[in-house]
């Protein structure tokens, strides 16, 4: 759908406007991360309340996570995640191999640092999901190569 | 090729509400780290225009519009081609000069504010919408037209319609065509 082709400039313009006004001297390194994955936060609240207006109560933790891997995941980036993983501990891995705001780099090893960068707003969009949800959380993420990343749930347990 | 999945149409609503969630965010963001209405315009002005010189190309390898011959087609096909793809409403296109270079886009629905009740206290001059003019503005420029695009009227500022000015600067320029060697 065209809708992608928008969101997918945006979230980039959104990237490099962060870090550009982070050079200028405007706002710490450190923080352009932060402000990128308190959006993502923001907006994931908002998503998932409009997702889950008609759909039944989960019956647990694993059954939100799965909901995350497949509906949401599915209708934000038209694909479901690979492989989840847990230690029925609390920790969930969601991997996904093609990831779509990684996919419009070159898939070699040059823009690999910056990947970081592309993948706060959507640790922001799971969490605040999540949130929305009941589960606190802390969400990371890493990229060992272009395009597949690795999202890692951790849930804060009250 | 397999079949799609069917997909239940309100997934297909909140992939759209995706995109203007996280326009409002970005606009919330904003707003916190810029002090003068001014410098968020002209910030969401200056994205706009980076987005709109990259949406381009995929408007025009969507769609199969032929070469424009006057600035009323431009704004014809921006009206009912580029903004029903993108976002889905069709403006009515008004011509407000007898040269022909001033034109309106005049939007009665606009997605971006589906969520926006009013805007914040003591943010009167707000522009909300003004990505919108910086991505006509990236785009047209795109294409070698140069234009003057800033909002005349808005809905959320209390007038009656949301009112997109486009001004074309420069004559499309015919001349360097027809030089013989």
């Amino acid at each position: 759908m065209a809708d992608e082709a928008l969101f997918l400039l945006l979230h980039n313009e959104m990237v490099s406007g962060v870090y550009k006004s982070a050079e200028q001297g405007e706002v710490e390194n450190g923080r352009c991360i932060t402000k990128l994955e308190n959006m993502g936060f923001r907006v994931g609240q908002g998503l998932i309340e409009r997702f889950t207006k008609d759909t039944a109560r989960f019956k647990d933790e694993l059954g939100i996570m799965k909901f995350i891997c497949k509906d949401f995941w599915t209708t934000v980036f038209k694909k479901q995640i690979d492989n989840l993983r847990t230690n029925h501990q609390g920790i969930y891995v969601l991997q996904d191999n093609k990831f779509r705001l990684l996919t419009q780099m070159s898939a070699g090893k040059q823009y690999l640092e910056h990947a970081s960068k592309y993948l706060a707003f959507t640790c922001g969009l799971i969490r605040g999901g999540l949130s929305n949800l009941g589960i606190k959380s802390i969400v990371t993420a890493e990229v060992s190569s272009m395009p597949a990343c690795k999202f890692q749930v951790m849930i804060q347990k009250l | 090729m397999s079949r799609p999945a069917y997909r239940r149409p309100e997934y297909q609503k909140i992939n759209k509400d995706l995109f203007v969630l996280t326009y409002g965010a970005l606009v919330a963001q904003l707003c916190k780290d810029y002090e003068k209405d001014e410098d968020v315009n002209k910030y969401l002005d200056k994205m706009g225009y980076g987005i709109g010189t990259r949406l381009i190309e995929d408007f025009l390898a969507r769609s199969c519009v032929r070469r424009c011959h006057s600035y009323s087609e431009v704004t014809d096909i921006i009206a009912q081609v580029a903004f029903k793809m993108y976002l889905g409403i069709t403006p009515s296109v008004t011509c407000n000069n007898a040269s022909r270079n001033e034109f309106s886009l005049i939007l009665d629905k606009n997605p971006l504010v589906d969520f926006v009740e009013e805007l914040p206290a003591g943010r009167s001059s707000l522009c909300y919408c003004n990505l919108l003019c910086g991505v006509i503005r990236g785009a047209l420029e795109m294409v070698h037209l140069s234009a003057d695009v800033s909002f005349l009227q808005d809905r959320l500022k209390g007038d009656k319609v949301t009112e997109i000015g486009i001004t074309f600067l420069k004559k499309l320029d015919e001349k360097k065509y027809r030089r013989k060697k």
